[in-house]
């Protein structure tokens, strides 16, 4: 299945007409090389791991919705979805900038080290699960169980989060605007510092949001299950 | 002292007694590292049928016996060339030393065999030792980087380990030192939990499409591994295949960990003879044996062991226990400036002794394999590791040309299911051999 024969410069690729195949290959291999920074996907039509794992800086347009995985371990470029995406959008992703203009399925940012994630629309479950690092913006709500684990980072919900926000936390932070339907074991709201709201301020900046920092709530562990003892609520 | 009157009950005995008051003192059940101590039926309950008048041996110092093995066949355009059938299982930075993964790579690159990633990422020492390394993709994605996708030689996705399928890693905080700290994202010191299901996918109709990704970011080069814990072995072979795995790697009940409940380790799974069946039966029925390479693990100790897997039907076997007492668990010495020192004080501290050990858990190995501690972990010089697991392993593959040259076979690959038979019914139910002296397989129409 690997395509080892070498592709002709281009900063456009139709996926009606030309394979997933040829054009990861051509951004992991080629684009750089030849010089071309940006490259627009015309017509994923759903496909799966448009753009994933790029190691270079790239600006990558995908117009219209994509499956599971859009930009999977994404170091260094950026990429912009015009439209929705499936689950996993940006997963593991290192550094660089996912921008998904609509909807994010399950587990967007899951596991994602460094970088920044924005979601225009809604993320469903499992946002930024298992984050390690990376920022994640979302601008609409998020599904239940977001923040799952979340090791390091920051997650900003604009809208509202559903049931178990920020189970089983680390050292991940959460800063939530909306209305949430309930905290996840060891999860809780703390008082914002001003070191909270620059950071805030900062981010929402970069995603191009206007909402006030002072309307945010944080949300991070409790650090009671960071050693195991008997009375560890172990039934969540 | 026990005398007439004194009538020790078969169901509540000592052991039972002292788990219900620790229980009930404690509130906690017990972790502890390595495998399954129970008995189970396993290897050493089938025997070989070597050649005789209707089978030709080969001699034994004179023929050649190949032990050549590829992994990785079926899709992926740079499969795994290993010179023996014998791989290093799965162990994590964080388990074991740096040190000690270093090691592993020296006498695995020596061997002409792989090492195995684990749950924390890739050590540069490991990569810089190992020839080839597979890279395990696991539900914590502790340190996981796609940097390190690249430069691995196969990719291995960690569905679940014999010790503890179904459940998620586990490092206790005195093992989870600066640099574990720092490659896991995680704060020093804290007892790690670790999520048992993977974070971007659900189920095997999303497997398919989590292994299409990593071929995508590998560009279809690099083998892609699916490790199960042996349960459901014959449903979860048959639906990695689907998924598109290029080899599948099954655990079996007895395989060690790190880390685990005793609960799990001695009541959850099914051992590895009646894994590797079932596995190689589900190959055959979708008619994959030699598309699908299988590697079993969970217990695997010698040649003997080796070769009754691969005449059952397994294409290589990956060892962990057994390396790590290569290396020296388990031994009553250390070696320190060439002499070996007595380590039976500090197993007693454990509240143990040298053949009885399984406190990985606690990071204060006696021999300075399973610690993060910077002085125990002196205790095992890399050169010296290594010297001695390329020692088991060329044992353990010379072990295994013998049976195979006995049997008549030029390749260890061509020993087959013919060749053995069982000593107990329970193990020829379970292997799906005759038992010994008859052509009776258990389960099976005469």
């Amino acid at each position: 299945m690997a395509n080892l024969r070498p592709l002709l410069r281009r900063s456009e690729f139709d996926l009606a007409h030309d394979s997933l195949r040829d054009l990861n290959l051509y951004l992991h291999k080629q684009a750089a090389q030849d010089g071309v920074s940006q490259i627009e996907v015309k017509n994923p039509d759903g496909a799966h791991s448009i753009a994933c794992g790029l190691d270079a800086d790239l600006d990558v347009q995908i117009h219209g919705h994509v499956g599971y995985y859009v930009a999977g371990m994404n170091k260094h470029a950026s990429v912009t979805v015009h439209g929705n995406a499936g689950p996993g959008a940006a997963e593991n992703m290192m550094s660089g900038r996912v921008h998904i203009r609509g909807f994010a399925s399950t587990a967007a940012g899951a596991s994602a080290h460094g970088g920044l994630l924005i979601i225009d629309g809604d993320a469903s479950l499992r946002c930024g699960i298992s984050l390690k690092g990376a920022d994640i913006v979302v601008g609409g709500s998020v599904g239940s169980f977001s923040a799952f684990m979340a090791q390091a980072g920051r997650i900003v919900i604009c809208g509202d989060a559903e049931d178990a926000l920020g189970d089983s936390l680390y050292e991940a932070v959460i800063y939530v605007r909306g209305r949430v339907r309930s905290l996840g074991a060891d999860a809780r709201f703390e008082p914002m510092t001003d070191t909270d709201r620059a950071a805030l301020k900062a981010l929402l900046a970069q995603s191009g949001l206007a909402h006030d920092p002072a309307e945010f709530r944080r949300v991070a562990s409790a650090k009671s299950l960071y050693h195991w003892h008997a009375d560890a609520n172990q039934e969540y | 002292m026990t005398g007439p009157q004194m009538e020790e009950s078969a169901g509540f005995d000592r052991s039972i007694i002292d788990y219900i008051q620790r229980a009930a003192a404690t509130g906690l059940y017990e972790i502890r590292g390595l495998g399954a101590k129970r008995r189970v039926p396993n290897f050493d309950d089938l025997l070989f049928l070597a050649a005789s008048l209707s089978r030709y041996p080969l001699e034994g110092y004179r023929e050649r016996c190949a032990t050549k093995t590829v992994l990785g066949t079926r899709f992926a355009t740079r499969p795994i060339e290993l010179a023996i059938p014998i791989t290093v299982a799965g162990m994590s930075f964080g388990a074991l030393s740096a040190r000690v993964k270093d090691a592993l790579g020296r006498a695995a690159t020596e061997v002409g065999t792989s090492t195995t990633t684990g749950d924390g990422g890739m050590t540069a020492e490991e990569r810089a030792s190992s020839k080839t390394l597979i890279y395990q993709c696991l539900p914590s994605r502790y340190g996981f980087d796609p940097d390190d996708v690249r430069r691995a030689d196969a990719i291995e996705i960690v569905i679940g380990q014999g010790a503890k399928p179904g459940g998620g890693g586990m490092l206790l905080g005195q093992k989870v030192n600066p640099r574990v700290a720092r490659m896991r994202t995680l704060p020093e010191g804290v007892d790690q939990r670790s999520a048992s299901r993977h974070p971007d996918w659900t189920g095997p109709d999303d497997l398919v499409i989590k292994i299409k990704e990593l071929r995508e970011i590998t560009d279809w080069e690099k083998p892609i591994y699916v490790k199960v814990g042996a349960t459901r072995v014959f449903n979860d072979v048959k639906l990695a295949v689907h998924a598109g795995a290029d080899v599948i790697v099954v655990d079996g009940m007895q395989g060690g960990t790190a880390a685990t409940q005793t609960v799990f380790i001695e009541h959850v799974g099914i051992p590895t003879l009646a894994a590797l069946r079932q596995a190689v039966d589900a190959l055959e029925d979708l008619n994959m044996r030699g598309t699908v390479q299988l590697v079993i693990s969970g217990g695997i100790r010698s040649g003997a062991d080796v070769a009754k897997a691969l005449a059952m039907g397994a294409d290589a076997v990956a060892i962990g226990q057994g390396v790590l007492m290569a290396l020296g668990c388990n031994s009553d010495t250390y070696v320190a400036g060439g002499q070996h020192v007595s380590a039976v004080e500090d197993y007693a501290r454990l509240g143990t002794a040298p053949g009885f050990c399984h406190h990985c858990h606690t990071g204060k190995c006696p021999v300075g394999v399973t610690t993060q501690d910077a002085a125990l972990e002196l205790r095992l010089d890399p050169a010296v590791g290594a010297k001695r697991l390329r020692n088991y392993f060329k044992t353990v593959n010379m072990e295994l040309t013998t049976i195979a040259r006995a049997c008549g076979k030029q390749d260890v690959h061509h020993l087959e299911k013919e060749d053995l038979v069982a000593l107990t019914v329970e193990a020829a139910a379970m292997a799906g051999v005759p038992l010994a002296g008859t052509s009776w397989i258990p389960g099976r129409p005469a």
